[in-house]
């Protein structure tokens, strides 16, 4: 018979030697930088633009985050219908995103197809035109979308939080009104395209089974584009958190659940802090395995689940805790995030405790990296956040030796629920 | 194309291997050929809330989860009308660790009554979290209700409702363990950094000596075939209007199902679809609008769901989409549209190949509906759907006696 109460014996995670695949640099004509993994079995590429075009360069609300969704909805030579056609036809996804300081343009394809289509990218961000009518469709929707997601008390939590940590002038906490929608114009789209795209910072990553003369064909066709030639404007903006700290919020008179955010400002990336806080974060709320889901779903079932995690921001990150709960628990639960930061501070992580966080982010690192996707979207957050592999390495350093007792000093320094902004919408 | 090896134990516990050694991972996977499907009508969720309980404690090992983390792995894990299906992921050298943990919760459940007490309120938090506290949540609870008089697909697998879920004995739980989580019922999946002699022998090791179990007989009572359309008006505290409408497809493995998903490709996947592009774009009557379907094993349905835009009558949205079924039904569709879907399907089937996780779910899912190697000849059977076949199965489909309508008013 076989010991089935004992482990089978493991190699522990941490003495793995993990690498982070180098990717390949070069630059276009144009001095657009394009970053390239070639790797996995499957006949497949995605290709991304990512423009300094998020709404950090806007000056009046939504007009970067529009401006990116209406970017295939016209061109010169094509309407928007022709142009979806023109993809779908080749099973091909052209996907677009505005985040904070970025805006991106994504293309999946089968690597057969990929030079039919570059053309057609290289259109839309120089031939884009945001015709009136699509304008006016797409605000008239947007506006229906917001107001269902404004009956969600997640969405509504989401808003809030963001303007009481960043304030409501800074790109990281504002938000949308159905106001906004009708104050846009179709020339403040065309002159943000212009700016921002047509003659904007651009940068180019692509993954997966390339083409040999991928980087022919990426000059052939952007390397003559007016990219990276005018500097991007130097914009600042103050963080002006709120005041008050705790807010309980009525959305929805009948609701069964509220929205619980916990959250206080936090260093970037560049912070010598930030990689210990993640070990830290780790071990109170970022994984099924953490403090924060082992009390308050486990052992008191108040949630489905709750999260820790630090903001995915370049300039400043803030550190966030989240989780929907029943609604006559919401204060119970408040209470118990502030008990585990209070264990966090007064008692030293044990070892075995803190052997399995190491071995779970080492593991999860390893799982990370599995796949061209994956390893690129890595190598994206340094480049975009002003880092390169040595972040990655060092960050597995940490993991292999962060100290009880340093994370003990981390936790009394910002694990402080005084720190917190703290908010319910029911 | 995927290669695999299978054998099956004496057990009866079917094993499929597929090796990669291109990724330092390894993903496990166990499907159980149960789903909410399977559940007795007055006790609807408890597939799902079984699946939580398969992380309370196993009978050697008190908690699954923090052996397979200090492994380095991670594990999730779902279900749905037709089955439930575990998957961790796991830095292949301490792939044994995947196989112990799998094969003790297999062996037998530890049936702690405070994870069944904890569980039931997760569960329950759940249930609110996404159909209860979310505007037009309870949409698809009434259109099932609507569209099945008398298969199980009748409810959706999170229950009926919460009183099912807080009423579950550790009882049920006990027996439902033993009816349907028995290797005789079970498949297992190995796929990444490993080898087929490797996993034969772990197999034999940690899942050889679990006593087979009954073969589960299937027998589910049959919808029968609708011969009068149906409609439900709902009023409830919602911005927007919405319309939702279903029809009855064929199962899994007819030749119909690769036509319905072909049509609702047509219909409404993506920018160019047709729906999109006339009720969206041009006439501006939805503000959003989507067709598909939910890939069930038995008979399924084929959906189209909408918002209206606001000022637009319910009538002339329902019968704009009628329109474009009629268009389907009545001229076939041209070359350029349907080497469209299929370029679309070859695309979709790549993408999803990429990760040893996906690949270990497909070969599961595939072996479940008879034979894994059908995960290289699905996309032929795309191929062979021909233009004349779509216009057939949307003649077939889109009967007005075979569809279930809800208008879902706001307030």
């Amino acid at each position: 018979m076989i010991n089935r109460k004992t482990a089978p014996a493991i190699t522990d995670a941490v003495s793995f030697n993990l690498s982070l695949k180098p990717c390949e640099r070069y630059v276009l004509d144009n001095k657009t930088p394009v970053y390239a993994i070639h790797a996995g079995a499957q006949d497949v590429v995605m290709v991304e633009w990512v423009f300094y075009a998020g709404n950090w360069y806007e000056s009046k609300n939504i007009v970067a985050g529009t401006t990116n969704f209406l970017l295939k909805n016209g061109t010169q030579k094509r309407n928007a219908y022709s142009i979806n056609e023109y993809f779908e036809f080749y099973g091909a996804y052209l996907n677009r995103s505005c985040y904070n300081e970025t805006a991106t343009i994504t293309l999946h394809c089968l690597t057969k197809h990929l030079h039919e289509l570059l053309p057609v990218v290289a259109e839309i961000i120089t031939e884009s035109i945001f015709p009136e009518e699509e304008l006016a469709i797409c605000k008239q929707n947007q506006k229906q979308r917001l107001q269902v997601n404004l009956k969600k008390c997640d969405f509504v939590a989401n808003r809030l939080i963001d303007e009481y940590v960043f304030g409501f002038h800074h790109p990281y906490g504002k938000y949308t009104s159905t106001i906004d929608y009708d104050a846009l114009q179709r020339e403040e789209l065309k002159a943000f395209h212009e700016q921002f795209y047509k003659n904007g910072t651009c940068m180019v990553f692509a993954a997966g089974k390339l083409p040999a003369n991928l980087d022919q064909q990426l000059n052939q066709v952007f390397g003559k584009l007016p990219l990276n030639s005018q500097p991007l404007p130097d914009m600042q903006y103050p963080v002006v958190s709120a005041v008050e700290k705790k807010y309980r919020i009525m959305n929805d008179a009948e609701g069964v659940q509220g929205a619980i955010r916990l959250a206080q400002p936090f260093f970037n990336r560049h912070h010598p802090d930030f990689p210990k806080v993640q070990v830290l974060n780790n071990i109170f709320g970022g994984f099924f395995g953490s403090r924060l889901m082992s009390n308050i779903r486990e052992d008191k079932g108040y949630t489905y689940g709750i999260h820790s995690y630090l903001q995915n921001h370049i300039h400043q990150s803030a550190w966030m805790i989240s989780t929907e709960a029943g609604r006559d628990v919401c204060e119970a639960t408040i209470a118990e995030v502030y008990h585990e930061m209070e264990r966090l501070r007064n008692e030293p992580i044990g070892k075995e405790e803190l052997d399995l966080v190491r071995n779970y982010m080492m593991g999860s690192l390893l799982g990370d990296l599995d796949g061209p996707f994956q390893i690129i979207g890595r190598w994206k957050t340094y480049i975009l956040n002003g880092l390169d592999e040595q972040y990655f390495y060092k960050s597995i350093e940490t993991i292999r030796t962060v100290s009880s007792d340093e994370l003990q000093i981390l936790a009394k320094q910002y694990l402080n629920p005084e720190h917190f902004y703290e908010l319910v919408v029911v | 194309m995927i290669t695999f090896d299978r054998f099956v134990l004496d057990n009866g516990l079917r094993v499929l291997v597929h090796e990669d050694h291109s990724t330092p991972m390894a993903v496990v996977n166990v499907l159980y050929d149960v789903g909410a499907r399977d559940e007795n009508p007055d006790k609807t969720g408890f597939a799902h809330l079984f699946e939580h309980l398969m992380f309370g404690g196993s009978i050697n090992i008190p908690d699954y989860d923090e052996p397979l983390q200090r492994a380095g792995g991670e594990n999730n894990a779902y279900t749905t009308n037709d089955l439930t299906n575990y998957y961790c992921q796991i830095p292949a050298e301490n792939i044994e660790t995947a196989f112990w943990l799998e094969s003790d919760r297999m062996l037998s459940l530890a049936f702690s009554k405070k994870s069944l007490d904890v569980q039931k309120k997760v569960v329950c938090e759940e249930f609110k979290e996404h159909y209860l506290n979310k505007p037009y949540g309870d949409v698809w609870h009434k259109m099932r209700e609507l569209a099945y008089t008398t298969h199980p697909y009748r409810w959706m697998t999170i229950g009926k409702q919460l009183s099912h879920v807080e009423d579950a004995h550790i009882d049920d739980v006990k027996q439902f363990f033993f009816k349907h989580y028995r290797p005789v019922n079970a498949i297992l999946v190995v796929t990444g950094h490993v080898t087929t002699e490797q996993v034969k022998q772990l197999a034999n090791k940690w899942f050889g000596d679990i006593p087979m179990g009954d073969k589960y007989q299937r027998n589910l009572p049959q919808e029968p075939k609708q011969t009068a359309a149906r409609k439900l008006e709902l009023h409830a505290a919602v911005p927007l209007d919405a319309y939702v409408k279903t029809w009855h497809m064929d199962a899994r493995l007819d030749k119909g199902y690769y036509a319905a998903d072909m049509i609702t490709e047509i219909l409404g996947g993506g920018g160019s679809s047709r729906l999109y592009q006339s009720l969206v774009k041009e006439k501006q009557l939805f503000s959003n609008l989507d067709c598909y379907h939910f890939g069930s094993i038995d008979a399924g349905l084929l959906a189209v769901e909408g918002k209206l835009v606001k000022g637009v009558k319910m009538e002339d949205a329902a019968a704009a989409v009628d329109d474009e079924i009629n268009k389907l039904q009545s001229a076939i569709i041209s070359e350029q549209e349907l080497q469209k879907v299929k370029n679309k399907t070859e695309s979709v089937i790549a993408f999803e190949d990429m990760s040893i996780m996906s690949r270990a779910n497909s070969l599961a899912m595939y072996e479940l509906l008879g034979d894994a190697e059908m995960m290289n000849t699905e996309l032929q059977k795309y191929h062979d759907i021909t233009a004349q076949d779509i216009q057939h199965y949307c003649k077939q489909i889109f009967r007005t006696e075979n569809s279930n309508t809800l208008f879902y008013y706001a307030n």
